[in-house]
């Protein structure tokens, strides 16, 4: 049952047009909503005050075992979205701890992939590998599209596997041609050796060395724009660079508007009242 | 061991447009029907609060699962096709209601040079516009006779829309007005009537205000929220199955829909197909579900591995040419699409808002509307803009030069977001004799079945048209103001991603049984109570988007359906044979 002694008082104005929305929608029946209900009521108030925080408590590895793997994966994702006058760069807005995440799931474990063999490893040496394909650019697709180019994904390793492997071939890499960690090299240099991984120029086993950067430029960018329930875009900071306003119920009474209108960015966990 | 069921009037293999619409119109004229869904049971709650553009267009939630089985991808016929493994790289719908619940909703009418192309191409520009390696053919029905059906699809779906000022004969308008008009759509709009086309809005499957359907059902009324296409619908006011022709079936009490049914077989016997052989996902069982009429409404691949899986039609040979069963696979890849992107410095769209098929469109490319004497093609296709509403993580475009990331990177893509435009022509893809699907001989699927093989390439047709497509679009762009106008690159071949789902052929319709696989109504010839319905209807693909065509072509199939269960036998004569070579 409610407990009275939270009240109406306790609960947002969302919350409870939420809740009325439910009854009225008629989609939930008594019971279920008296349950609802008392959920409501028991949410501790200050839950609803950081709403538009994202949580520090998830900030932990959960796949990448080595801490100096996921320093790599920082300093890396920093040089492809780096902090500037604009805004945070990769490590202020979470996302090594999103790329982290997704490796642990079901993405990072192919698990939604064609995973039966024959394996064609040298998919590079038969030259059909479509390095430059990048669907976001153009054709039918181009709206929805992350801009990292497609090559065929024909390895026998998952993408958490190309991940380890890559990152600890990119300090191989700082190390052999410039004679320095990677996270102690100058930008630039940082840079140089993430080139040399774009273009295929080193050698990795089982994969080529641009699939793994196309992956790490994918997720780089997910992570920064992606809803921050994943980790990343942190604060929405992301979203606000791009004065993107998250998911909202309507624009209808926008849509046909000519200036362009910002608003404050909501999150998921907004929209689902949670 | 094999349960055996109960037999049933009609089942349907496939939830989407195509069953959806079927088992509606089969379970509404009194026939006990059951259709098949190898993915999961979904309605509209599933979609409500999903607002995930990580989830659903870079995860593709939405997309079959393919750990079990995918399709393999060759240009070439002397290549070995290697299996599309990843979701990024193919899109096919699953679920309850099939792709059609992620669809955009553009809804175009074929035109009647699509369904008689070979014999206007001949009539207009004699024998030699076609070249040799082209497999196109008329499809053994008008314009005229589908426009019935288009009608009926556009009334069930709710489409908002008007008229296309230089389309063709319509029996009735679009059911709702079209939807509101935004800045960008009236850039498009007024710059390119200036320039003296034909512009209209794209007839649309999001709808600009509820509506009630002649089967009853309600629509509401849509939000521009933006999660559109790879999203079911929070509001109910997208037109997909789920809120259509599902529960119209449902109402009947005559129809039920069974999911997670893998359907591995048509079981044939006899000049007969007697049912189909299905493994229940959840338990892995076996069952036998006999019927009178076998109906294939599944997408393009599974219904033309159905076939071939059972040994029904004569597969298709592409070096002797003969056989039917994929023949004249067609399909809108990476070549389509293209177009030009605009890129302006000082003025801002409320891109983030949208609907799938918001956006404004014109014919005056489409089709035989032009005279193509003077160019190395044949066909159009439509040229649009649309404005989906597009999510954070899509809308990285940068103008041409910019790095793919790092500072230069990351300035302009946030400097441009909500300041590029893209203008893109739909362009049709013709049929040849050496793009085909037929069976892997290496990969396999969980039950050791062979996959489906694509083998596809480009010709100077497709590159033509799209470089003809790409400079009308840089016109319009340069008129609708863009300050730096980036022109898509014209690929040199098929780079094995899937997109967009257009994919179609294989067990095409026609008159003749030696180059088709089902008549017009969808009846196969060979076996007269198998139906199969849908995209791989189209024997080539036309210069607009499919969808109409596959919901118009899924009432004629039922009308077909209830000749047949009324009479029996083949429903139309075959012509003569004709020679191919």
């Amino acid at each position: 049952m409610a407990d009275k002694s939270t009240g109406t008082n306790g609960m947002s104005r969302r919350t409870f047009i939420k809740n009325s929305g439910l009854v009225a929608g008629g989609l939930v029946g008594g019971g279920l909503f008296g349950g609802l209900l008392t959920n409501q009521f028991q949410k501790k108030p200050e839950i609803l005050s950081d709403a538009k925080m994202s949580g520090g408590l998830q900030e932990a590895r959960v796949f990448i075992n080595r801490a100096e793997d996921f320093n790599i994966l920082s300093a890396a994702t920093e040089r492809l979205f780096p902090k500037d006058s604009l805004g945070p760069g990769a490590i202020e807005l979470g996302v090594p701890f999103f790329i982290d995440k997704q490796l642990a799931g079901e993405w990072g474990m192919n698990a939604k992939e064609y995973m039966k063999g024959p394996f064609i490893t040298n998919i590079q040496a038969a030259g059909n590998h479509n390095n430059s394909n990048n669907q976001d650019s153009q054709g039918p697709n181009a709206a929805t599209q992350v801009p990292a180019p497609t090559p065929r994904y024909q390895s026998i390793l998952n993408r958490s596997e190309i991940f380890t492997l890559g990152l600890r071939k990119i300090d191989q890499v700082a190390q052999e041609d410039f004679g320095a960690r990677f996270v102690d090299l100058a930008p630039d240099k940082q840079d140089e050796v993430l080139r040399m991984f774009e273009e295929d120029k080193v050698e990795m086993k089982g994969v080529g060395s641009s699939n793994f950067f196309y992956l790490l430029l994918q997720t780089t960018l997910e992570g920064a724009y992606a809803d921050p329930v994943y980790g990343g875009n942190k604060n929405m900071m992301g979203w606000k660079m791009k004065e993107y306003p998250g998911p909202r119920m309507s624009y209808l009474d926008k849509i046909d508007v000519e200036e362009f209108i910002v608003m404050e960015p909501e999150s998921l966990r907004n929209y689902q009242g949670h | 061991m094999v349960v055996k069921l109960a037999k049933v009037d009609v089942v349907v293999v496939g939830t989407g447009w195509a069953g959806g619409v079927v088992s509606a119109e089969l379970s509404k004229a009194g026939y006990k029907v059951v259709a098949l869904e190898r993915g999961k049971n979904v309605t509209r709650d599933d979609y409500i609060g999903v607002k995930d553009e990580l989830r659903y267009t870079d995860r593709y939630e939405m997309m079959q699962n393919l750990a079990s089985d995918t399709v393999t991808s060759r240009n070439y016929v002397d290549e070995t096709a290697l299996p599309v493994r990843t979701r990024k790289e193919v899109m096919i719908g699953t679920d309850l209601g099939g792709g059609s619940v992620h669809w955009a909703g553009a809804t175009y009418r074929w035109k009647p040079y699509d369904f008689e192309i070979r014999s206007k191409t001949i009539e207009r520009y004699g024998k030699n516009k076609i070249p040799a390696d082209m497999t196109i053919q008329d499809w053994g029905i008008t314009y005229d006779e589908m426009e019935k059906y288009y009608d009926r699809w556009e009334k069930t779906a709710g489409i908002s829309g008007e008229p296309d000022p230089i389309g063709d004969m319509r029996s009735s308008d679009y059911p709702n007005p079209p939807m509101k008009e935004s800045p960008a759509i009236r850039l498009f709009m007024d710059t390119t009537k200036k320039m003296g086309y034909h512009p209209y809005r794209v007839p649309a499957g999001n709808l600009s205000q509820a509506y009630v359907n002649p089967d009853g059902e309600q629509m509401n009324q849509c939000m521009f929220c933006s999660f559109c296409s790879h999203y079911g619908c929070d509001f109910g006011a997208k037109s997909d199955p789920l809120v259509t022709v599902l529960p119209t079936a449902m109402k009947t009490g005559n129809f039920e829909a069974r999911t997670g049914a893998y359907v591995r077989r048509v079981l044939y016997k006899g000049g007969k197909a007697t049912g189909v052989l299905y493994t229940d996902t959840m338990t892995g069982e076996e069952f036998e579900q006999p019927a009178d009429v076998v109906v294939l409404a599944a997408f393009t691949f599974t219904n033309n591995r159905l076939l071939l899986l059972s040994g029904i039609g004569k597969p298709y040979n592409p070096n002797t040419r003969q056989g039917v069963i994929g023949r004249n696979f067609n399909a809108q890849f990476n070549i389509t699409f293209l177009g030009a992107r605009g890129f302006f410095k000082d003025k801002k769209f409320n891109y983030y808002m949208g609907a799938g098929a918001l956006g404004a469109t014109l014919s005056d490319f489409a089709g035989d509307n032009f005279d193509h004497s003077n160019v190395d093609f044949i066909n159009g296709g439509g040229i649009e803009l649309r404005q989906y509403g597009d999510g954070a993580i899509a809308t990285n475009h940068v103008p041409k030069g910019t790095p793919g990331w790092g500072e230069e990177f990351k300035k302009n893509s946030i400097y441009y977001t909500n300041r590029s435009l893209v203008v893109w022509y739909t362009m049709a893809t013709m049929s040849y004799w050496h793009n085909f699907l037929d069976l892997d001989p290496t990969y396999k699927d969980n039950f050791n079945d062979p996959l489906l093989r694509v083998t596809y390439k480009y010709t100077d047709q497709d590159r033509n048209m799209a470089k003809f497509g790409i400079e009308k679009s840089r016109e319009i762009m340069e008129a609708m103001g863009a300050d730096i106008i980036d022109e898509d690159e014209v690929p040199e071949e098929f780079d094995h991603v899937y997109d967009g789902m257009h994919y179609a052929g294989g067990v095409i319709m026609g008159t003749d049984p030696a180059t088709s696989a089902v008549n017009n109504y969808l009846q196969m010839w060979d076996v007269d109570n198998l139906f199969v319905v849908g995209g791989s209807a189209f024997p080539q693909f036309a210069g607009h988007h499919p969808t109409a065509t596959i919901g118009a072509l899924a009432y004629r199939a039922s009308e077909g359906i209830v000749n047949y269960l009324k009479n029996g036998g083949q429903l139309v004569e075959a012509k003569q044979k004709s020679s191919i070579v």
